[in-house]
């Protein structure tokens, strides 16, 4: 942890769905600036959702979410917009836009929240080569591999130097070698400041990153590293 | 406002499709619309036309003065309602009745026919109630013998003229309201086309005004080239309708003008309704 600052904090945040699975129970944690958090839990344990409501695409039935000092229980749509321009976010399925290379999905996210024309270039070449995909700028996401597309993704969430990468399962699809290089892009990226939170069902890599990591059950809060470290646990 | 633009031309590029399925559907719907406007219209010039037509005939007792039918068509002419006043001589009656009905071409005695004052009516002022009203006035004058409208043919033509209305009201309506949904569906598709660009859009923090301005912006383009195009075929069906039935009359030029703007606004808001619903879900 680089800073004790607080960037984003939960408050007995309860979420449910009138038919849905999933959701959350009472959950309350805070994630500080430059952190690299995990959550984990089996499926519907509430991970996305706990991501969800931290870029605030829903809000809680009860409790607050507080994320860079915007509030859920105030928050109106065009502050979350300007919210998300400052957040990263990652899909386990990329979400890019098919029709369009690499360069102009990531040059998409600078244009659509109204950045100068002439800074985009220079922006987007220095992301795309930050993660590695210099030489590919030019493909489209068909003719790329799943890693390079997740890359792809990666760069769009940096773009906007974001203070933090919320990546929901960004190793899901991808096989071993893939899934190794995108997590140490993402370390690589919490090193230069950047706080990550990360939904995985990934276990070894939570054990051996020691980083903090948040287990989820049923919507639960049930395991808070930071609180009881691991090989406590274990014992 | 650029890139919003750019926008329009990029799905358009990758759909073209869809584009000009969006066009044309809203080009047939309002065409159907025009096309029964066309001919609410010209009911309505033939139904102005017959009104015309609407006059009261005061005959003059015979042996009047001259000077006080004179004094008198002078007074009528002040009256609001009226648009024009003619004395008609007995001289001139009978000139006229030659001319209309046969069976008075061999009568040459003018007195056989009464002095008349033929009134007419300013527009809007031919409804049965004005005209009795105006009929009653004419009958005060002491001179006048007898006063003439054609009571039934007045309040019949009123009738129909009221249900035509009516009918052109509600089915213009009718019209009006399948060629929205139509149109508001296409657009709808469009827009579901995209969502996954709008879901996106909102996920890097894109305003929802800046979401909207190119939806907004296509929709208003395929509605004004649609509503031009409508244009377009309800002249040729007008003009091939007045070469093979009859003279059907177009439209005047603020009314074509209105129409293509219906479609730029009908546009705009399918659009807004369609991208709209789509915002809230993401």
């Amino acid at each position: 942890m680089s800073s004790n600052q607080t960037i984003v904090k939960f408050t007995s945040v309860t979420k449910s769905w009138p038919r849905g699975s999933g959701g959350l129970q009472k959950v309350s944690f805070a994630a500080a600036k430059g952190e690299f958090v995990f959550l984990t839990g089996p499926s519907g344990a509430g991970k996305s959702t706990i991501l969800k409501l931290c870029y605030m695409d829903e809000l809680p039935n009860s409790g607050e979410v507080r994320v860079s000092g915007l509030s859920s229980i105030n928050a109106k749509r065009t502050e979350i917009s300007k919210l998300r321009r400052k957040l990263g976010i990652v899909f386990q399925d990329f979400r890019l836009l098919e029709d369009r290379t690499a360069w102009a999905n990531v040059a998409f996210a600078l244009e659509v929240t109204g950045t100068h024309s002439k800074a985009i270039p220079a922006r987007v070449q220095k992301v795309l080569e930050r993660v590695g995909l210099g030489p590919k700028m030019q493909s489209m996401p068909t003719e790329l591999s799943g890693g390079e597309q997740q890359r792809v993704a990666i760069a769009r969430a940096l773009v906007n130097d974001p203070f933090v990468l919320l990546a929901d399962e960004p190793t899901g699809n991808l096989d071993d070698r893939a899934s190794r290089a995108v997590f140490q892009l993402l370390k690589d990226i919490n090193t230069s400041g950047t706080a990550v939170m990360m939904a995985t069902h990934d276990l070894d890599l939570v054990r051996t990153s020691g980083f903090r990591s948040l287990e989820l059950n049923k919507g639960a809060l049930v395991y808070d590293s930071a609180e009881t470290p691991l090989p406590e646990r274990e014992r | 406002m650029r890139l919003a633009l750019r926008e329009v031309g990029t799905a358009f590029s990758r759909a073209p499709g869809l584009g000009v399925l969006s066009v044309f559907t809203v080009a047939f719907s309002l065409f159907a619309v025009g096309l029964f406007g066309l001919v609410a219209y010209n009911t309505r010039l033939a139904l102005e036309r017959l009104e015309e037509r609407v006059e009261i005939r005061a005959y003059v007792t015979e042996g009047t003065e001259t000077d006080a039918v004179a004094a008198a068509v002078g007074d009528v002419r002040a009256f609001p309602e009226v648009a024009s006043v003619t004395y008609v001589s007995p001289e001139d009656a009978l000139k006229k009745a030659r001319v209309e009905m046969t069976e008075f071409k061999d009568v040459f005695e003018p007195e056989f026919l009464p002095a008349s004052m033929e009134v007419r009516l300013k527009p809007g002022m031919r409804d049965p109630e004005t005209v009795r009203v105006v009929a009653k006035r004419l009958n005060g004058y002491p001179f006048v013998d007898d006063v003439r409208y054609g009571e039934e043919w007045v309040q019949k033509f009123y009738a129909v003229r009221r249900a035509a209305t009516a009918a052109g009201i509600v089915l213009g309506i009718a019209f009006a309201f399948a060629a929205m949904i139509i149109i508001g569906s296409t657009i709808r598709t469009s827009v579901l086309a995209r969502a996954r660009e709008i879901g996106i859009m909102r996920l890097v923090g894109a305003t929802d005004s800046f979401i909207r301005a190119p939806f907004l912006i296509d929709g208003v383009l395929k509605g004004l080239i649609g509503g031009s195009i409508a244009v377009a075929l309800m002249w040729i069906t007008r003009s091939v309708l007045t070469a093979t039935v009859f003279a059907f009359q177009f439209f005047p030029v603020p009314i074509l003008v209105l129409c293509v703007l219906i479609g730029g606004v009908i546009g705009l808001l399918g659009s807004a309704v369609s991208v709209g619903r789509q915002l809230k879900r993401v």
